[in-house]
Order: structure tokens, then C-alpha cells, then sequence
């Protein structure tokens, strides 16, 4: 039996990043907003404080903020010819749950994309023609959003979360120590940049050598203590090396916990309901409104909450499914390449460099979830790609998260991973070693896309999620083409050895790799092409709003918290300005 | 307002110690997800003095799980995996087998992070993890099949009674895969759970079990639960002098 609510103004469907950036919204607007999420509450003193904060095994080994696979998984395959079976255990990315979800565990890496990201398709095809952006079967295109539309929203996010940073471009001048390759910044960074350690140190001293443009990595994890504009208080950071994959006690790394919550949970007009899951989104029998959703508790109770507007504000994969399982815009056929919903789904292409010195101690114990100096020479379309044969690019950070032994033990080519040699290496190598990480643009291909599996389903006997995703030959050939930028870099830093991994072969489930799955909710300009407009609204139920890294229609070399949360502040200002006084279509098709 | 778990996932991690022997137990109760109530939050944060999702360390001494067999196995096979010299302590003496056991006889052994639904096809290499097995059930299989090709194929008993070097042989086969085993076990998958555990309780904090004395931090130089380097981070190059801590302190607490 269905229990139905007292209808709400708006309905927030998770609350993670964007769940708590609508909500705060949308309740400074007035309005009665309830957030469903389907995980429990969570808090800094409670769960993740610093008295057992540091804790590798549970925290990243027993998964113990992660969704939890055995309750909510998905089928993997490579391609269309393949069986998609479950994902039994979290390994390529770790995806989150609970109140804060991933932006608790994240690392607090703070990107804005370059301005010709947003063009993928216009911007590479004017200046390396048509083949370049059709290779490979891919589908790359323009998101419908330019960054200059983006911009104040990125500058809203930055001052959330406190942003430690410094400028490379302050309204169209190059400034010195910052990235001279991003997009014009109306401001400086809200806070200074973090101390660099040694490893980062002399990864930008290399780097300046051989002509690159190093500077420090843009983080949310504070380098002084910071009020931000709601009043919330952060902590400096200790550099205690347990952030990504962790929560942390010190209130120094931004989330909805440290940002958001504590102004957002004290208004009367919110509603944070915990342990409730929403299974579908009830559509009208035209299909053309949404009235509410249905979710069932952790008791077992089913309930309708009625909502003028639906806020999908939970993770990539879930928005995509709660659309699919609710008939919410035309699934996507990889035959024919026709349909949106689940199309272009992308990730995140990574490799990396490890670093040893005998002369040299790195105390790679000492770091924090964005601690790094970076190039972005090789980033976008930074570069001259002609003669290349592929488009996008990586940026290349001398960066130490921690030196968690249990994950972080760096050891030369060709040693075994057990016995005397293996257990001599990590003693000998474990102070001297450090990783360079190459963070690479994914772009969407034909393929590679989301739908709902035929055979696998959930313990609400709902199908499972499918998804079918190969590293296309143009993420290949970037990502070889960048290990080896980053392999000269480390070269020139002199060090006894150097490894390198690359990305070969075929995607897989098993190695961790970075939870940074986009795609499949695309925007864009036309209903033909996407799932949401620019505001992130369906084309098909225009009180459906799909928040989230879904909206990518290819994924750009950074990680995408930033143009996520910018996406979703754009999002609420225009329902605020323009949707509330006429809902219906922002973008006329 | 708010019922925290953590009592309740105390409890159930102690109550599948004992049912661990006889081998899994439905899960009730997950770590984190579904598990607790149903909560509105509204016009506070709801946090509650004197509630900490603490970590479920081990307790007690002995096996719960492993069977006498079974732990002639793993003390023989870890003490391969990382055996013991005077560069640093070796599993056994790490006390790996106890945090093996424990980590068996809980949560982690019971799947309660896998799913293990069906159907289930093998699946190709990049699709992971495909056995119907949970951890507990897949060692207690995977050591009964290496016993069994043991005693067949190499001459011996069992693979705790073969020379160091054969046993390294066969170690070596499983992780490529060479080895093939009875009773629906895939070796090389197990070997990459076993290895992956071994490691675990080597380097994990020491309330695991494992990690005793923090021996395997002091090898490597990890100073563990450490919370503040702010005074280190600009002093590149220099050995930072604190000895490793553990979320119970360490000997000679007040030191440095």
C-alpha cells in the first residue's frame, strides 16, 4: 500500500552536491522543498571523525561509505556483442551514497573546463575538420552551455567551498603562478593555494624546466580557515594524507556537511528524509508532467510525495536509470543512433607515472585529497593536435593524496607482487616514491551508453542498470601520447627509475580508476540531440529537472564537481527567475 | 532522534563470529546503507552527544572460521606471500592468519559487499569478480581444491607440508592462472583475494588484528594515524621522526 504526502513545491531526488546546492536554492526562493535520500545521515563528528578517521581498511577496502553493491549494482560490458554480467564489487570507481554521498569521500579537486571543451564538436572540427571529431565512431558534441554563461556560476561554486587556488587568468590577463591556459576568472581563488610537499615541488621544477606552465592544483581542501557565504566554518588542513575515499574529521575539506547543511538544515521550509529511495518518477497519463515520485523506506514503506517539480539530484547512473524506469524522453538504440536517454555515456581516461629516488625522502604520508603541481600544457586543445590523430587531452599532476600502504605502495617495473623481492621493494621505495597522475579527456562514442539490463535486477525487483563502455582509439592514443609528456617531465627530475602505466586494453571493472562516470542525461541544444536543455531540464517533462554529471555529452580532462555544481546553480537561477513565474519549457525546441 | 548502528553492527559483527564457524549468515544489517531507520531532519542537525560510528575491531584470541586444515594453509601460504627476514616482520609474524580469520568470520566474509545474485556466467576478465562464492565460502573451497591438486599433482599432503620452493611454484601458478582447480573455484581469482587480504592485515591498523606492533608501518616508514604534518610540509627531504601510532595510541605514547 502507498502512503501519498502532502504535496511539496519541489522534490530533491538525493542529496549529495547537487541535491544540497537545489535545495538551498530553492528554499531561499520560498519554496516548500523535500530531499529524498535513499542512504543515511551522516556527519563530521559522528562518522568520519579524526580519532578514527584514518582508517584505509574501512574506509577504502570495506567500502564503508560506498554504495553498497550487495543492496544497488549495475551490469558491465565492453560492447553490445558481449553478456553484460554485475558488478559484484566496487573496484574502476567508487560510488556514493548517504547524505554528503561523494562529495564526502572526495579528494576536493576543484577544475573549471576550458572554454573549447564546451565546443568539442564546433571548436575541433573548424581547426582539424570533420574526421577528427568522427573517427572512432564518436559522437562527441556541443554542450549548448559556453563557459562565459558558466562562469559566475563556477565563481559561486568556488566561493562555497573555499577554493585554495591562485589565478592564471583574472578577466583576460595572464597572472603569473596560475594556469595561463584556463578560462577568464571574474575573481582570485577565495583562499591561497596549499603548501606543496616535496614530491609536488619537484615535479614543477622539472616541469618549469622543460618549458611547461606548473602550478598548484585548485582544491577544496582548505590551506587557512574560511567562513563561507552561509556562514559555515572550515578548518586549515593538517595534511594528514586520509581524504580521498575518506571523509574528513577536521572540517577542512569542503561537502554538503562543511558547505551547505548546516544553513540548509536549520530552514523551516526543507525536509531531508533519510533512508528513502525513490523507485520511479509518476508521470501523468500524457507523459508530459511528472505529479511526484514514489520511493519505499528502509522499513519497507512505500509512500507518494507529490512535487510541482521533480529535481533528479542523484548520482550519473541513478538519474539515468529513475528516467529510463520511469519513461521519462526516448531511450537511445545504438543500431540506429537514434533516442538520447542512456547515449554517450563516457568516463574518465587515466594513467600514471611512478617516481623513485634513492636520494630523495618524498614522505608521501604527508597529503592531502588535491595536494599537487600541475601542468595543463597538454590539456583540451591547448595543443596543436594536427598529425596527432586524436582530440582532447589530460592534465599531469605531481600529486600525493597520502601514502596509504595498503593502496600506495609504489614498486619498480618487474617486481613481484609477493615474497622477499616484493616486501624489500616496499620497505626500500615506500619514502622515495611518488606518483604522477594523468587525468584524460573521454570522449563519447557510438557504442559506449546506458540502458536497462534484461536480465539482472534489484532488491526492489526493478532491472539493473547496463552499461556498455569501451576506451574508444582516440583515448588510446591520447592517453599514450600524455604518459609519455609526463614520463619526460619525470625523467627531469632525475630519478633513480621510473614506471610506466599506461591504459591499455579494454575497460575494466577490477582496478580502481576514478569514480568520474558522465554521460548518458546529456544537454544540448535540441530535443533530437539530448535529454535537458541548458538549464538542465527534460526536452519531454518539463518539470523534470536531471542534475548531475549526466548532463556531459563527452567527458573533458578534469574532474567534473565543479562543472557539475556550476550547471546546477545555472539550473536554479534560471527556475528561480524565469520557470516559477511560467513553468513550462526554458528552451523552446 | 538519531539511533546510531554502530551498538547494533558491534553486536552483529560478534554474533557472526560464532555463526561464522558453521559458515555464512544472511545479512540482516549493512555497513552504512538501508540499514538504519527511516529519519525526517528538519530545523536541526541531528547530531547526538555520545555517538561515534566507531571501527569494529577484532577480539578474542583463536580461529573462529578457519578449520585446523585451513589454517595450516594460510599460516604456510602467507608466510610465502611475505615472508619474514630482518628487513621487516614476515605475515605469520604480523599476525596476518588472526586478522585472515576474523576479517572471514565478518562482514567482509559473509559478502555483505558483494553482490552474489544470479545468474552466473564466468564473464571475461574485465567484468571482475563472478563467483556465486562469498569471501568465507570462496577460501574455505579454494583451500580444500589446493589440497586436493596438492595431493593429487605434487607429492605431498597437503600444500602446508610441500618445500618452500614448490610452494612457491604453485602460489605462482594460481596467480597466472596456470593452475587449474577443482570444486568450481577459479585459482587465479582467488589468489588475487587472498593476496589483496595478506596485504591488508599487514599494513591495516593493528585493532584489525593484524600489523602487530605496527611492525609493517616501522619497515616501510609510515607513521600511521598520524593527524598533523603542518609543520612538515615545507621541510622537503627530511625524516619526519614520529613513530608509527594506531588508533589505540602505541607504546610509549608520550614520546616526541
Amino acid at each position: 500500500m502507498t502512503t501519498t504526502l502532502k504535496p511539496v513545491d519541489a522534490v530533491l531526488v538525493g542529496c549529495g552536491w547537487t541535491g544540497a546546492i537545489m535545495g538551498q536554492q530553492l528554499c531561499d526562493a520560498g519554496l516548500n522543498v523535500v530531499a529524498l535520500e535513499r542512504g543515511p545521515w551522516r556527519d563530521t563528528p559522528t562518522d568520519f571523525a579524526t580519532g578514527f578517521a584514518q582508517d584505509e581498511l574501512r574506509y577504502m577496502w570495506r567500502h564503508h561509505l560506498f554504495q553498497n553493491v550487495a543492496d544497488d549494482t549495475l551490469t558491465i560490458r565492453n560492447n553490445v556483442d558481449q553478456e553484460a554480467l554485475p558488478m559484484r564489487h566496487l573496484g574502476s570507481f567508487l560510488l556514493g551514497t548517504g547524505v554528503g554521498s561523494g562529495g564526502v569521500h572526495w579528494n576536493g579537486q576543484i577544475w573549471r573546463f576550458l572554454p573549447t571543451d564546451f565546443l568539442t564538436k564546433s571548436h575541433n572540427e573548424k581547426r582539424y575538420g570533420k574526421k577528427a571529431v568522427s573517427a572512432y565512431d564518436m559522437t562527441v558534441q556541443d554542450w549548448g552551455v559556453t563557459y562565459d554563461e558558466l562562469e559566475p556560476h563556477y565563481d559561486e561554486f568556488d566561493k562555497l567551498c573555499g577554493t585554495s587556488g591562485k589565478a592564471g587568468n583574472l578577466q583576460g590577463k595572464i597572472q603569473p603562478g596560475g594556469n595561463p591556459f584556463e578560462g577568464p576568472r571574474a575573481n582570485e581563488y577565495p583562499n591561497p593555494p596549499m603548501q606543496q610537499t616535496y614530491g609536488p615541488t619537484l615535479f614543477g621544477k622539472a616541469a618549469a624546466e622543460l618549458g611547461r606552465h606548473p602550478f598548484p592544483h585548485p582544491t577544496g581542501n582548505m590551506s587557512q580557515a574560511y567562513t563561507n557565504p552561509l556562514g559555515a566554518q572550515m578548518g586549515a588542513c593538517t595534511y594528514c594524507g586520509f581524504c580521498e575515499k575518506f571523509g574528513c574529521g577536521n572540517y577542512s575539506k569542503a561537502s554538503p556537511q562543511t558547505t551547505v547543511l548546516p544553513y540548509l538544515l536549520q530552514k523551516s521550509n526543507f525536509t531531508l528524509r533519510t533512508e528513502c529511495e525513490v523507485l520511479r518518477v509518476e508521470l501523468t497519463a500524457d507523459k508530459k508532467r511528472a505529479t511526484g515520485v514514489t520511493y519505499v523506506n528502509s522499513a519497507g514503506e512505500e509512500f507518494f510525495q507529490p512535487a510541482e517539480m521533480v529535481i533528479l539530484s542523484a548520482y550519473v547512473l541513478q538519474n539515468v536509470r529513475l528516467l529510463l524506469l520511469s519513461g521519462i524522453g526516448k531511450p537511445y538504440d545504438p543500431k540506429t543512433g537514434e533516442g538520447v536517454v542512456g547515449k554517450n555515456y563516457a568516463y574518465q581516461t587515466m594513467s600514471s607515472v611512478n617516481v623513485f629516488f634513492d636520494d630523495k625522502l618524498i614522505n608521501p604520508f604527508i597529503g592531502a585529497g588535491a595536494l599537487a603541481t600541475v601542468i595543463d600544457d597538454f590539456n583540451g586543445d591547448n595543443f596543436d593536435h594536427g598529425g596527432l590523430g586524436f582530440i582532447g587531452g589530460a592534465y599531469i599532476a605531481g600529486m600525493i593524496t597520502g601514502g596509504r600502504p595498503i593502496e600506495m605502495i609504489y614498486t619498480p617495473q618487474n617486481t613481484p607482487a609477493w615474497g622477499l623481492e616484493w616486501k624489500h621493494a616496499a620497505a626500500k621505495n615506500y619514502l622515495r616514491s611518488f606518483s604522477l597522475s594523468i587525468h584524460g579527456s573521454c570522449m563519447s562514442a557510438r557504442g559506449n551508453y546506458l540502458d536497462l539490463d534484461p536480465t539482472y535486477r534489484d532488491i526492489h525487483g526493478r532491472p539493473m542498470l547496463r552499461m556498455t563502455f569501451d576506451f574508444t582509439q582516440n583515448d588510446h592514443k591520447m592517453s599514450d601520447y600524455l604518459t609519455d609528456r609526463a614520463a619526460e617531465v619525470a625523467k627531469a627530475m632525475n630519478p633513480r627509475e621510473i614506471k610506466l602505466n599506461r591504459r591499455t586494453g579494454s575497460w575494466s571493472v577490477v582496478p580502481y580508476q576514478t569514480t568520474h562516470n558522465t554521460g548518458g542525461a546529456i544537454m544540448g541544444d535540441n530535443p533530437k540531440n539530448s535529454v535537458v536543455n541548458k538549464y538542465l531540464q527534460s526536452w519531454d517533462v518539463p518539470n523534470v529537472f536531471s542534475m548531475g554529471a549526466g548532463a556531459f555529452p563527452q567527458n573533458a580532462g578534469y574532474n567534473p564537481t565543479a562543472t557539475l555544481a556550476a550547471l546546477a546553480y545555472m539550473s536554479a537561477d534560471a527556475i528561480k527567475s524565469q520557470y516559477l513565474k511560467a513553468p513550462g519549457p526554458l528552451v523552446r525546441a | 532522534m538519531v539511533t546510531k548502528v554502530n551498538l547494533r553492527r558491534r553486536q552483529l559483527l560478534i554474533g557472526s563470529v560464532a555463526a561464522g564457524i558453521a559458515g555464512t549468515t544472511a545479512a540482516t544489517v549493512h555497513d552504512g546503507e538501508l540499514g538504519a531507520p527511516p529519519q525526517t531532519i528538519r530545523g536541526v542537525v541531528p547530531w547526538q552527544e555520545g555517538t561515534a560510528d566507531a571501527p569494529p575491531g577484532a577480539t578474542g584470541t583463536g580461529y573462529a572460521y578457519f578449520t585446523p586444515p585451513e589454517a595450516a594453509f594460510i599460516e604456510a601460504a602467507v608466510a610465502r606471500l611475505i615472508p619474514n627476514d630482518p628487513v621487516g616482520p614476515g605475515a605469520v609474524e604480523a599476525n596476518v592468519p588472526f586478522f585472515l580469520d576474523r576479517q572471514l568470520a565478518g562482514p567482509f566474509g559473509r559478502g555483505d559487499h558483494y553482490y552474489l545474485g544470479g545468474p552466473w556466467p564466468k564473464g571475461t576478465p574485465e567484468q571482475g569478480y563472478q563467483s556465486r562464492f562469498n569471501p568465507a565460502q570462496l577460501y574455505r573451497a579454494a583451500i580444500a581444491a589446493i589440497d586436493k591438486y596438492v595431493g593429487a599433482n605434487l607429492g605431498a599432503a597437503t600444500f602446508a607440508k610441500l618445500a618452500a620452493a614448490d610452494q612457491d611454484k604453485f602460489l605462482k601458478g594460481m596467480e597466472s592462472g596456470d593452475v587449474k582447480l577443482d570444486g568450481g573455484v577459479d585459482a587465479k581469482s582467488f589468489f588475487a583475494m587472498f593476496l589483496q587480504n595478506t596485504k591488508e592485515g599487514y599494513f591495516s591498523d593493528p585493532i584489525y588484528g593484524g600489523n602487530k606492533d605496527m611492525g609493517a608501518w616501522k619497515m616501510i616508514g609510515f607513521p600511521g594515524a598520524h593527524y598533523n604534518y603542518k609543520d612538515w610540509v615545507t621541510r622537503h627531504g627530511e625524516p619526519v621522526p614520529f613513530p608509527p601510532v594506531g588508533f589505540k595510541g602505541r607504546p610509549g605514547w608520550t614520546e616526541t
